[in-house]
């Protein structure tokens, strides 16, 4: 049977509110193509997201999900996680809502290396509320609250999270399908953290602000300016200025938040 | 002489879903055979069907799941 993403999804939720051209949708799709390559069962699978455009998706599939406060869905998922450490929860999250509005949550998440995937959505602005400028908005681009151009730097989320402690930390765009299931699947199956950043297009906000009048556009962009990792370290390709790296960016071994915690409960029923 | 012996079968066949596409035209974008066009209300459409090789790019491009590519086997 050819991969169908319909069903993963409540297909009576559809035709989806996303706008025409809109980056998310083909996330979500990469997202359940991770889900069945994974082969999870349903019962075992939790999803947890924020507010914003891309935080919509949890309501769009068909597993158990969760839709949070804004910048909240890690707080949300860490108790999940932490009240049945068996279940494989995933969590969705904007760049607004990762980086800014919870921001403070995600660093922690990484520090404690609990087994979570995140997978964040960056259209780098606040779609939903009329494009203002988020964290990940790049400098000197356009956004309704920075009518001239973003004058702060943005942060690079993927080396934050690494630097923070998260054990698997990947990026990839709607330009690569491909590589953004697989580092979901391999992100699912990291015992740890893992942040998959996945850059996607805001064709209404963000868009036509800045000289990318069309979806068609923006997926160029993403092309252009994206790099594939391995082709930099086998010294074939490197970082020009705006461009950014794509691929499996940061690998590390660390000890998992819950594990550890069910060793403390069993050494403390010892005494 | 049967139409199948003179002109070869396409490799798939599209399944387009008008009342989910938006029209946002990625697929006519990203489609290597240029198959696709969008009508005049803005949906797409397969132009030249015999053409299809089944990549399965507009597909996997399609934000709104309005492309089904089914391999003709």
């Amino acid at each position: 049977m050819p991969f169908d993403v319909t069903s993963y999804l409540r297909r009576e939720m559809l035709p989806h509110i996303w706008c025409p051209g809109c980056g998310n949708g083909i996330v979500l799709r990469d997202f359940a193509a991770a889900l069945e390559k994974l082969d999870y069962s349903r019962r075992e699978v939790v999803i947890v997201s924020g507010i914003g455009c891309s935080s919509r998706a949890a309501g769009y599939l068909d597993f158990d999900t969760v839709h949070t406060t804004h910048g909240r869905a890690l707080p949300f998922a860490t108790g999940i996680k932490f009240a049945n450490p068996e279940l494989k929860v995933f969590v969705i999250m904007g760049d607004g809502d990762a980086s800014s509005i919870g921001g403070n949550h995600l660093i922690h998440a990484c520090r404690r290396n609990i087994d979570l995937t995140a997978v964040i959505f960056n259209n780098h602005i606040y779609g939903m509320t009329g494009g203002q400028f988020s964290p990940m908005t790049p400098k000197d681009k356009k956004a309704t609250t920075a009518p001239y151009g973003m004058i702060e730097r943005s942060f690079d989320l993927c080396r934050l999270a690494g630097a923070a402690g998260a054990t698997y930390v990947g990026r990839a765009t709607t330009y690569h399908n491909q590589l953004l299931t697989r580092l979901i699947v391999e992100g699912a199956k990291n015992r740890g953290f893992s942040l998959i950043e996945a850059v996607t297009h805001c064709p209404t906000s963000y868009g036509k602000r800045n000289n990318m009048a069309t979806p068609t556009d923006m997926v160029r962009w993403q092309k252009e300016n994206s790099v594939l990792i391995d082709r930099i370290k086998e010294g074939k390709s490197s970082l020009q200025e705006g461009q950014f790296p794509v691929g499996l960016l940061h690998r590390h071994d660390a000890p998992e938040f819950t594990t550890e915690y069910l060793e403390v409960v069993k050494r403390a029923r010892e005494k | 002489m049967t139409p199948s012996q003179t002109e070869p079968t396409p490799k798939a066949s599209l399944d387009v879903n008008t009342k989910w596409c938006k029209g946002c035209s990625l697929c006519v974008a990203v489609c290597p055979k240029g198959i696709l066009s969008l009508d005049g209300l803005g949906k797409v459409y397969v132009d030249k069907p015999e053409e299809c090789i089944g990549c399965g790019l507009c597909e996997e491009t399609c934000p709104d799941y309005a492309i089904r590519v089914i391999k003709n086997v």
